[in-house]
Formats: C-alpha cells, structure tokens, sequence
C-alpha cells in the first residue's frame, strides 16, 4: 500500500477536519499502478506551523488557504519554490482574485480548489494530482535506470578499451627499455602478445559497431529473401582457417530451400557469432554442427558444438553486454563479450527466441528460432 | 627488512598487464607471486601471507577487487593493499580513500591508476612497507 502525504494549512478548524475526513478512506487506483494509493493527511492552523511541518516531515500535496493569520498562503507557496521542495500546492481560498491566481501560479501553484468545496471536488482534485505525482515518480525512476545501465556500460566498455592499450604500450616500454636483454629473438613473445591484443581490440570495435547498429540502425534494414544456407555457408567458409588451426571439424546441414524474409546482413552476424563462439569454445579435435530447418511455422538454426559447455548459471549470464565466463577453461580466450548480446538483440527484432542447452564439458547447443511469417518489430 | 624478504601478491585477470606488473615489482627487487583473479587469489592467501598486495579493480565482476581487499584485510589485517584501477578518469568514477566515508567501505590503503609511472609505483610500495628507498 502506497501513500501520499498530504499537508492542510488553513485557519478555518473545520476546513482541516473536513479534509482529514472526505479523504481518510479516499483511495486512487491507475491501472499503471500496483496497488491504490492511499492519503495521510497532517494539519497546520497557520503558515509558520505548514513550514515547520514542511521542514520536519515533507508532504507530497500541499492544500493551501491564502488568507491566514500570520504569513499568508502565497508567502510559504514563494518560500516553496525557493528552497526548491518537491511539493504540489494546490491553493484553497474563497478570496481568488485574479491577481491572486496569476501570482500563485507563476509561484508554482498547481490548481486552485474554490471554497466551499464539496467532498466530490476536492477528491477529483486530488486524484489528477496523485497521478501527476505516480506518473512524476515513475519517470524519474526510468530515468535513473537508464543512466546506471548506460553508465555501467560506458564504464566497461572503457576498461575494454583501455586494458589492450596499457598492455601494448606496457610491451613496447619494455623493448624501448631493452628490458629482456639485447636479442631482438626474446622480444619475439611480447610482440605476439601486442598483436594478439590488437586483434582483439579490432574485433571489439567490430562488435561494437553491430551493437550500434541493431539498437538504432533499424532505419536502414533491407528486407528480402534470405537463403539461410548461403548465409550459413559463407560463415563457414569464413571460419574455416581459425577452425583448422583449433582442429575443429564444422558440419553444416539442412535441405533447400530455407528462406526467410529477413536482412542478410543481420542473419550473418547471427551466424558469425554462432559459429565462431562453437569453435572458439570447443576443444581440440572437436565437432560443430549447424542444422537448419524448418519446424511448425519457424526456422530452427541451431548451432551444436563439442566443447567446453557451461553451467546453468553461466547460461543466464551470456547474454548480457560485456559478459564473458571467466574460468580454468576460457582464461586463453579472447573475446569481447558483446557477441551474443547482439544475437539475442538481432532475434529479439525477428519476434523469435534462442534456447540454449548446455553442461560443463559437455558442449553446448544453441537454438535460434525465428517465426517465418511473423512481421517483424 | 629487505627487498628481496619480501613477497608482493599481484592480482589481475589481465594476463599481460599481470606479466608487465610482475616483472616491474620483481625489477625493484621484491618477490612476487600472482594470481588471475579474485578466485584464485583467495586460494592462494590461504597457503601464503604477502607482504603487500596489488589488486585489480574490475576481474571477475566489475568490484572483484573491492570484495578481494575485504576477504585479504579480514584475513591479514596488517597487509596493505594497492588496488590499480583503469576506469577512473574517463567515467568519473573517483574513489577517494582520503573519504572517511569510502574509507569505510573500500579496504584499500591506496587508489593507483594503470599505466602509472614505475617510480611512483615503487614510491608508494616503499611507503607502505615502511622502507626508504635508499635502502
């Protein structure tokens, strides 16, 4: 149960209690929201006894009489917007005047509730601003998810960034510094090193240009006819040398024709990345099979591979951005951890899903399925 | 106490900036052992005391090394520990151990940049080991 704190100040004892009563069991419900909100409702005779209230024990609503004894209402409404407090003040006077109302509202005021006001009134009132405050809160929460999941994201990707720089500039100090003694020969390790990491800052930059692209190059998608086959096929080839030198044997299979409305740019990272991830991950000597078919309105592509596998846990993990398992296993190879959030990101756009199965050491498969009929998103 | 009595425990997941750090400490005449990450240097405190040790921020997940810092200071409460971080100055991300308040919380005696200079490096070591650089 939510509740909203509301603040009466008003020098009329029985406009305070009117207000207590018309909303002690007054409850707002939005569909939006969770559960109805309710109302506390706290009184203050004058408007140094509201600041106080204010001060100590900040209300969400502010009722609030202009005519009062001490300091007048439009006085704690400027006092309001000076120290800059997160209230909505809506004004109850029987004296508006136009001056009055053009002033209170350039001060911040909300809305204006005539008095005498019946219970229907000041409830209706109340209930536009209880959204208004729901709708507020609501949007600065998204808000602030936004920020954090951009700003984790900057913050990584910045550390990717700069951990291949330090590394290789961390080597080239040392050859400048002759640190390993004057044989050009046993500098041979170090500048593998170098390029190793520069390969693997390349193929980050690559994978971050397919990330920009799926989230907001959707304007330039080209949709036509695609052969899965080919796309498959020209993976494969792709991959083939870093396949033989891991000793990996890849098998592709299917039947034509399996074609889907799709971009063919978009189909090719997906199976870039399938495949290259099945032999990146397998082990010497081990099999990738790719199977595509067609299955109750859906095209199944799935991706088989022999090796490393994963556990569970790690499988709720992989398709986040920057994830990479970290164990005895994978610590030899690289990667830039965005590869299968772009997939799921890419079949996601097609209405379509990937299952993955997998154990450690036992290989893993993974299943994209993609309705063929379905428009897309 | 000498250099050469001395045992810097080096913690990174990065295997080159690993390697490179190494081969630093050891060239200002200490001993070093290393460890890939949080896991397998919490293996290794277990069987081995360092005198000191530099920790990486971001290994496994991206506040291994925070987590690392408390388990070693739990463990070797007078161990000081240097945690080397890459991500300050771009994300503005700033720890400032000088902070009471982070002091609380983050278990590190000092906040290093990668791809700082060997020299401060070996200054802030001597420093919080106690030792002139004179030795």
């Amino acid at each position: 149960m939510s509740i909203l704190k509301i603040l009466v100040v008003d020098d009329e004892p029985g406009i305070r209690s009117g207000v207590t009563r018309i909303l002690r069991n007054f409850r707002v419900d939005y569909p939006f929201m969770e559960e109805p909100i309710e109302f506390e409702v706290m009184e203050a005779p004058t408007g140094e006894a509201g600041i106080t209230i204010i001060e100590t024990n900040i209300p969400d609503i502010l009722l609030l009489d202009n005519k009062l004894p001490g300091i007048q209402g439009i006085e704690v409404l400027e006092y309001i917007k000076k120290k800059k407090k997160d209230i909505i003040v809506v004004m109850i006077t029987s004296y508006a005047s136009l001056e009055l109302a053009v002033k209170a509202t350039s001060d911040g005021a909300y809305d204006f509730i005539p008095k005498p006001f019946t219970p229907q009134e000041l409830k209706s009132s109340i209930e536009n601003i209880t959204k208004r405050v729901f709708l507020k809160k609501m949007t600065n929460k998204l808000q602030d998810a936004g920020k954090k999941i951009r700003f984790t994201f900057l913050s990584i990707l910045s550390h990717e960034l700069k951990a291949p720089l330090n590394a290789i500039e961390g080597y080239l100090k040392m050859t400048k510094e002759r640190q390993l003694g004057p044989n050009l020969e046993d500098y041979d390790g170090i500048i593998d090193r170098s390029l190793d990491r520069i390969r693997g800052m390349r193929n980050l930059i690559l994978d971050l240009l397919d990330l920009t692209r799926v989230e907001s190059g959707k304007a330039k998608r080209n949709m036509a006819d695609v052969d899965l086959l080919k796309v498959a096929r020209t993976a494969i080839d792709t991959m083939r040398p870093y396949a033989i030198q891991r000793e990996v044997d890849i098998e592709l299979q299917g039947v034509a024709p399996l074609i889907l409305q799709a971009d063919e740019e978009e189909i090719e990272i997906i199976f870039n990345n399938l495949v290259s991830n099945a032999i990146k991950y397998n082990k010497e000597g081990g099999t990738v099979a790719c199977n595509i078919h067609k299955n109750e309105g859906c095209m199944i592509i799935q991706v088989e591979d022999s090796g490393i596998g994963m556990s569970q846990n790690d499988i709720e993990k992989i398709f986040d951005d920057f994830v990479r398992i970290k164990n005895e296993d994978t610590k030899n190879i690289s990667g830039s951890g965005l590869g299968l959030s772009i997939v799921k990101k890419l079949v996601d756009n097609y209405s379509g899903k990937i299952e993955v199965t997998s154990a450690p050491g036992q290989g893993s498969i993974f299943k994209v399925i993609i309705p063929i009929n379905q428009p897309c998103l | 106490m000498k250099p050469e009595n001395i045992t810097i425990l080096i913690v990174d997941d990065d295997q080159d900036y690993l390697f490179q750090l190494q081969a630093k400490v050891r060239q200002f005449g200490f001993n070093t052992i290393t460890a890939d990450g949080q896991r397998e240097a919490e293996r290794l405190i277990e069987k081995v005391k360092p005198d000191l040790a530099i920790v990486d921020l971001m290994m496994e997940k991206e506040d291994s090394g925070f987590i690392l810092c408390y388990k070693i200071k739990k463990k070797y409460p007078d161990v000081p520990i240097i945690i080397a971080t890459g991500v300050a100055a771009e994300t503005g991300i700033a720890f400032d151990i000088h902070d009471e308040s982070n002091r609380q919380w983050i278990k590190a005696d000092r906040f290093l940049e990668k791809g700082i200079r060997s020299e401060l490096l070996k200054e802030e070591i001597f420093k919080l080991l106690s030792l002139t650089t004179k030795e």
